[in-house]
């Protein structure tokens, strides 16, 4: 049997994902929220309850520190306290701080995957990008002292040596001088990779609020750091749209808000546009993601999206993920004509429905979880 | 199911060795157990407090959790675990190098010792892994006959309130003099049975027990209207757990599981108080026993390393290991030369002063002393010197509200000291009393914030009062000041209002 701490543990994690004691979710300070640090750097709040108690206020009250400085000198900016290696006894009082851990994207990426449990991708079609890289493969007579060669010097000293006849074998002493030196140096290769655009598609219309693109923004995130992560170079294209579409740099993405109604049709005829233009599906692996609350103008309108999907944009994708947002205004309907048309299981079509932020990561093991 | 397993071979010579030097220095402490347990244990015990066995509970969850994060991903290690009892056991992660176990042998009987000697310890139950053990047992029947939801729920309210404590309870209390009564009863009792097994209720479960008894009595006795003001504690008490036991509409249950709380959380209040102290000790004596006895010289540069690692400090916060074996160094220092008394403090000349020894060698006595009868407070009050603050580099920071940081605010030692001091009072929490228990007449709880220059986190006083008010079930009160203006808080089941 194991240690009894680890059923606190289990339910420690049902708490914070919001499945059980219900009554204590406002307490959660939720762990899934990723904070950038300069480059690719993350802290991850690790999720922690506050019980609640009667304590001071933060600001008001300051702090003792040590160390050098002046009156006026912050003092923070420092390197994180928990940093230090410390003889750390819990049993002698407590400090519930918040842990924050630094993490880079790969492997912010690969916690991803293991949570979600997502499967490695396979992609389609024939290695065709064309990227030039630097391997050091090479050997060079200059270059930094960091990269020089050892091995390679004294070779070349002994090499020297032996042809100046100034070694001797009773007496093995190879001892390089600046012209021996020998340094790792870069060569230039070609390799071939499998290329991947991700189309993002998403209603603007006066349906979507605030909150809604909030879930689209997270959950786009996370998908972009796992394709990332399988494939090397990747491209992200995005499409706002109502009752018409237009391609939008990802700032404007985010933050548009229409009013009128919805064409999802003019989205997916863009969508169309872009892979005809920019894309060889032989040589692309596509992902059109589409986001909606689920409205659409008319049937008739749906009916055209299946015929776009169908004859164009299914068979040049590896998958279509159409995500649905719950809204207060949507009816959802969209996501019912998709599920009636092409099933819940279909390899080709993956349907979520994003309930709130909780539905997040539930959601991106839909999208992801099939390794397409 | 045995997680660690007490040390042999080669650990246990080098443990036999440690202890000859800490009794050699003249320390004094209990039988010293040490076991060995791989990282998991050693987070599990540290999330528990340091007991192998607690009551179910999330929040254990919740610290196992992060501090098996903070392992994997590097930010801290928990080198060993001391705990307060006698004997007195400690747990060394099996991952510990040759140096660390050292230092941290070295380290541990410094604690064991402070356990055994410091006054604030005196009256610390050293069985408390057995009671712990209890504790859990009982909880989980409580949990199996109402439901594990209610009895957690429950649990979480008076986690809530865990930090109003009275200090002065670790001393002479009126449940300590019933506990002399009933250990004397017990005595009795033991000649025919096994006393502890007997009576598995916790001390506060009794002490609900008897009020529930007296008061029947009481109402025998004297009419209703005295009996209305019975409520209002003679002496506000700052001891709210103890008085809702007392006080409150409770089940049996809920009052046992109040009283488990109360015990375990009075356990661990010697330890809030005394840590500067603690730690500062048992870094004296590692130092101490490492330097001069147990290190051998190929390991002095590793030593060195792990000694100024624990040792780092920090602007953020003050390292309590740092600040405490500092100033037991100093008053060592000073009373070896006499730096001290009438004659010293009035004398003007700084070069002087500095050069001070009057070759008197009372330093060790001082510090053995000084580790019986202090606490952090008054340690921090006696023997802070603005020399000391000077060279330890101190200061105190504060929140900059214009450029939105926290920024060094005084160098300057009466600063320095006001605001380690009131850091320190009443273990960092905010003194809340019990101020009435009768409220307006209407069996509303009054308590009562006693104000010190430093508002209430109101957000957090709203849910602590809803949180309280579940286990009082009448509106509640909370007498405070905010922003220099006298407020109270009051929750009456439905709404949270400030009324001045």
């Amino acid at each position: 049997m194991d240690h009894p701490i680890k059923r606190d543990h289990a339910r420690f994690r049902k708490i914070i994902k919001g499945k059980i004691r219900d009554n204590l979710r406002k307490y959660v300070s939720q762990g899934s929220q990723i904070i950038p640090k300069g480059t690719d750097k993350f802290t991850v709040p690790m999720p922690t309850i506050d019980i609640p108690r009667f304590k001071f206020g933060d600001k008001s009250q300051g702090g003792m520190g040590q160390g050098q400085g002046q009156p006026g000198e912050p003092v923070d900016g420092q390197q994180d306290p928990n940093g230090q290696p410390g003889q750390g006894e819990a049993g002698e009082g407590e400090g519930n701080k918040e842990l924050e851990v630094e993490l880079s994207l790969d492997e912010l990426a690969r916690i991803l995957g293991e949570e979600l449990e997502l499967p490695k991708i396979e992609p389609k079609g024939k290695k065709s990008l064309q990227s030039v890289v630097d391997r050091y493969t090479n050997i060079g007579t200059s270059g930094p002292d960091s990269l020089r060669h050892l091995r390679r010097t004294y070779k070349q000293a002994l090499k020297r040596q032996i042809a100046t006849d100034s070694y001797d074998p009773e007496n093995p002493s190879v001892v390089p001088i600046r012209r021996d030196f020998r340094y790792r140096s870069s060569d230039s290769k070609i390799e071939m990779q499998n290329a991947a655009v991700v189309i993002y598609m998403m209603d603007v219309s006066g349906s979507m609020g605030d909150e809604q693109k909030e879930i689209v923004r997270t959950e786009s995130f996370w998908i972009n750091l796992w394709l990332k992560s399988q494939y090397k170079d990747i491209e992200i294209r995005y499409i706002i749209h109502d009752a018409t579409a237009k391609e939008v740099d990802e700032n404007t993405f985010f933050r548009t808000r229409e009013s009128g109604g919805t064409l999802i049709s003019s989205a997916f005829n863009l969508c169309k546009e872009i892979i005809e233009k920019d894309y060889n599906p032989n040589e692309w692996n596509i992902y059109p993601f589409h986001f909606s609350d689920g409205d659409n103008w008319s049937a008739d309108d749906t009916k055209l999206c299946l015929d776009l999907l169908d004859n164009v944009i299914l068979p040049a994708s590896n998958v279509f993920c159409y995500g649905q947002v719950e809204s207060r205004y949507g009816s959802g309907q969209f996501y019912k004509d998709l599920s009636a048309k092409y099933g819940l299981d279909s390899e080709q079509m993956i349907l979520s429905k994003i309930k709130n932020k909780e539905g997040i990561l539930d959601s991106i093991k839909d999208f992801l979880g099939k390794g397409k | 199911m045995n997680r660690s397993k007490p040390i042999s071979g080669e650990l246990l010579a080098l443990k036999n060795e440690i202890e000859g030097y800490a009794i050699a220095a003249g320390l004094d402490f209990f039988p010293q157990v040490f076991e060995v347990c791989d990282y998991d244990t050693v987070n599990i015990l540290a999330a528990q407090g340091g007991f192998p066995s607690r009551y179910p509970h999330w929040k254990f969850g919740m610290d196992y959790d992060q501090l098996s994060k903070g392992y994997t991903y590097g930010l801290q290690k928990i080198y060993e675990m001391v705990i307060n009892t006698n004997p007195c056991y400690a747990y060394l992660l099996q991952a510990n190098n040759w140096v660390d176990q050292k230092i941290v042998m070295a380290h541990v009987y410094g604690h064991n010792d402070f356990f055994k000697n410091n006054a604030w310890f005196a009256n610390t139950n050293r069985k408390m892994m057995d009671v712990m053990a209890n504790h859990g047992t009982k909880i989980r029947r409580y949990m199996e006959r109402y439901g594990y939801d209610t009895v957690e729920t429950f649990i979480d309210k008076v986690l809530s309130l865990e930090n109003l404590l009275d200090i002065d309870e670790l001393f002479e209390t009126s449940a300590l003099k019933r506990k002399r009564q009933e250990q004397s009863d017990k005595q009795k009792a033991e000649d025919e049975d096994d006393g502890y097994l007997i009576d598995d209720r916790s001390q506060a479960l009794k002490s609900f027990m008897r009020t529930k008894a007296r008061n029947v009595k009481k109402e025998e006795a004297i009419g209703p209207e005295e009996e209305m003001t019975a409520e209002r504690p003679e002496k506000r008490t700052r001891d709210v757990l103890g008085y809702l036991i007392q006080h409150a509409p409770l089940e049996e249950w809920q009052a046992d599981v109040i009283g488990i709380l109360r015990e375990e959380a009075y356990y661990f209040l010697p330890q809030r108080i005394t840590k500067i102290m603690n730690e500062g000790w048992a870094s004296y004596w590692h130092s101490k026993i490492m330097t001069e006895k147990a290190l051998d010289s190929s390991e002095i540069i590793e030593f060195a390393d792990k000694h100024a690692g624990v040792m780092a400090m920090s602007r953020q916060q003050i390292n309590p290991y740092k600040v405490g074996i500092e100033l037991l160094r100093d008053i060592e220092y000073r009373w070896d030369r006499g730096m001290f008394g009438k004659e010293y403090n009035e004398c003007t000349d700084m070069q002087e002063k500095l050069r001070w020894d009057k070759k008197l060698g009372l330093g060790r006595e001082k510090i053995f002393e000084v580790r019986k009868s202090h606490n952090d407070i008054s340690f921090i009050d006696e023997f802070l010197t603005p020399e000391f603050c000077n060279r330890q580099q101190l200061f105190t920071y504060k929140y900059n509200p214009r450029t939105g940081r926290f920024e060094i605010d005084s160098k300057d030692f009466d600063a320095i000291k006001q605001k380690l001091l009131s850091q320190l009072t009443n273990f960092g929490q905010p003194i809340i009393e019990v101020e009435d228990g009768n409220y307006m007449n209407r069996k509303e709880l009054l308590l009562s914030h006693v104000h010190y220059g430093v508002d209430l986190d109101v957000a957090f006083a709203d849910e602590t009062l809803r949180n309280l008010y579940a286990i009082w079930r009448r509106p509640v009160n909370l007498r405070t000041k905010y922003e220099d203006k006298e407020v109270i808080f009051h929750f009456d089941g439905k709404e949270f209002k400030p009324q001045h």
